[in-house]
């Protein structure tokens, strides 16, 4: 056999592989897109081709009804006013939720790695330890102490005429988000200071920046991926969260969208309408959604950063 | 860990007696504390009053009279009962099975894919996000599209009926002995494309060289990946296993989205059994028991995990 006829097959067997390479992701790809692809246009058809057609077809004749239906008709349990009300729920919680947990973690990283005590890694390692517990182990506590603050609320309403938001169900979701997120945001932030220059701090010291200077004039300015990354991760992990909101927040006008979006699919009242329920879960899923399209790379980074820890 | 007290810090407070500067010197341990005293109290101390109500007779409502290990006697009874099943039997079982097959196939998928994604290939910019967006949804929306995808009226069997193969039968989502199967492929759909990730960021890390030397020496591509590349991922093997099985045994939502704890309860995973029981069923301190059961499991795969890491990290 001749060189020319060796690197012939050689080149055909190389051919073969790539397109098989491209076949099995694009098919992949295909398959991961599925789901998505079907809530998206079943969401713009009417009931009638749901019924009649295919799940996998382009909707014949689009229709945004069932977008303005989920948004603003339809039946949470027995309130049928949409969904509206509980996506702003969501939003009153995450924001607040993320901002101090955000700070909070920052705080503690800078603190874990440039003002080390004797006894920092068992600091740290007991509060990593909390990113991992089942919540379960923790629910009912935390069920007991917040009816307590609902109590507490109350009778500041009797006496003082109001709750300043002892018992409010959204004040209560910030703080149970804020104390089990602590762990993560901590995490973040001590390994992302763990590998900035001591030099830098301790120059800063030299010329008398106190400790708060320090933070806020060179650690927060360079920052700002990790910053991202926290936000990001605390973002999507709170606006996604359903069993303290189901815990704390399960009834009523307060439910987060999560709960709201369980509740409109499970409500067996008269005939499903498939369009709306696709409809209000992608309205459920377009934050968190978004998020990851215009920031993916940080996404990841902080997936990747929770996965490998210490 | 005997390393901590080594640990030297990194800057050394100057010592000095006057008030202000002595809580400016601790003022660090002072921003640190309010944190550190939340976890203490918020996560471990409710750990031991959910341990403490374990050991009580609590119902509907908390008591606090001791009344020893009643819970778990019965859930170690329970464990036995599978004619017919007892609610703990089918979740410990289902965990059995969606921890097994959750763990094994996004292991698989994950370093298959990522394999696949390795070989140079264009477009690697399009494809990442699609494998990966599933991660940035709630499961209470993974739940809705997959139940809706598997639904036999509905979804995949439907199509298929209209494409003309009139004889596909799919009902696992309605079938009590095969809907786990159903929580499993929602499961891996979500987090197979983060498996994927974080083995593609392995794959990237290897040096170069050595598969040139390999290459040289004459190994095909399978002995190249077989007897060099996978052994050198075992580091990544460790952290996806680990975030894959805190995971199985934390989920929850994707059981009530995806079938509503299943006909009779066959899909719950205990996570579904100690939410039903605490809150539905006014059996507290079997629903506490078994919060402490999932946390010690959870604590056996963490806990050495963790140790080794931080251990390292301090020397």
């Amino acid at each position: 056999m001749s060189a020319a006829t060796l690197s012939a097959s050689g080149n055909q067997n190389r051919w073969i592989g790539r397109v098989a390479i491209y076949g099995l992701l694009i098919l992949f790809a295909i398959l991961y897109l599925m789901p998505l692809f079907v809530m998206l246009v079943t969401s713009f058809k009417t009931m009638d081709e749901i019924q009649n057609g295919n799940m996998l077809s382009l909707p014949q004749a689009p229709t945004l009804d069932p977008w303005f239906k989920a948004w603003g008709e339809t039946c949470v349990g027995l309130t049928c006013a949409g969904i509206k009300g509980y996506f702003w729920n969501s939003l009153k919680m995450v924001v607040p939720a993320v901002a101090i947990s955000t700070i909070l973690g920052a705080l503690n990283g800078y603190v874990l790695t440039k003002w080390r005590f004797p006894g920092h890694t068992l600091v740290f390692g007991l509060m990593l330890f909390a990113c991992f517990i089942p919540f379960q182990s923790v629910l009912l506590p935390m069920a007991t102490i917040l009816g307590s603050l609902g109590r507490f609320g109350m009778a500041l309403q009797d006496q003082i005429g109001m709750t300043l938001g002892f018992g409010n169900p959204t004040v209560n979701l910030v703080i149970v988000h804020v104390i089990y997120g602590l762990g993560f945001t901590t995490l973040f932030f001590r390994n992302y200071y763990e590998a900035f220059p001591n030099e830098l701090v301790r120059a800063a010291q030299v010329d008398g920046a106190s400790f708060f200077q320090i933070f806020r004039r060179i650690m927060l300015p360079n920052s700002l991926p990790i910053i991202v990354v926290t936000v990001i991760y605390q973002f999507t992990n709170i606006w996604n969260d359903f069993l303290f909101a189901s815990a704390y927040a399960g009834s009523g006008e307060s439910m987060p969208m999560t709960v709201a979006l369980n509740n409109v699919v499970n409500t067996s009242t008269g005939v499903v309408e498939y369009n709306v329920n696709m409809a209000a879960a992608m309205i459920a899923a377009m934050p968190t959604l978004l998020v990851y399209i215009v920031a993916g790379r940080y996404f990841v980074r902080g997936l990747m950063a929770g996965a490998v820890k210490g | 860990m005997s390393s901590v007290a080594t640990t030297e810090p990194i800057l050394t407070p100057a010592k000095s007696t006057p008030i202000r500067t002595r809580l400016q010197n601790a003022l660090p341990q002072i921003v640190l504390a309010p944190s550190f005293a939340i976890t203490l109290v918020f996560v471990y101390g409710f750990i031991a009053w959910t341990a403490y109500l374990s050991f009580t007779n609590s119902k509907t409502f908390p008591s606090y009279a001791l009344t020893g290990t009643r819970a778990y006697e019965r859930l170690w009874r329970w464990t036995f009962e599978n004619d017919p099943p007892s609610s703990w039997y089918t979740s410990i079982t289902n965990m059995g099975i969606f921890g097994v097959l959750y763990v094994g196939i996004c292991l698989a998928l994950g370093l298959f894919l990522a394999i696949l994604m390795d070989q140079k290939i264009r477009g690697e910019g399009v494809l990442r996000p699609i494998f990966l967006y599933p991660l940035a949804l709630s499961f209470i929306v993974t739940g809705v599209a997959w139940k809706w995808f598997l639904d036999p009226g509905l979804g995949l069997e439907q199509t298929l009926h209209h494409f003309g193969w009139t004889s596909f039968h799919f009902d696992w989502i309605k079938n009590k002995d095969y809907v786990i199967y159903t929580v499993v492929i929602a499961g891996v759909w979500q987090a197979s494309g983060f498996v994927m990730a974080m083995f593609l960021a392995g794959l990237r890390g290897i040096d170069s060289e050595i598969m040139k030397a390999a290459q040289i020496d004459g190994a095909t591509t399978g002995q190249l990946y077989r007897r060099i590349i996978i052994p050198l991922l075992r580091p990544v093997f460790l952290s996806a296993f680990i975030v894959l099985a805190h995971m199985a045994i934390k989920s929850y939502d994707l059981v009530v989205a995806l079938t509503s704890g299943g006909p009779g309860g066959s899909a719950w995973l205990p996570s579904n059994f100690m939410y039903e029981y605490t809150f539905k069923r006014n059996e507290m301190a079997v629903g506490s028991a078994s919060a402490i059961i999932m946390l010690m499991t959870i604590s056996a795969i963490i806990v050495p995990y963790l140790y080794s890491e931080l251990k390292e990290k301090a020397r």
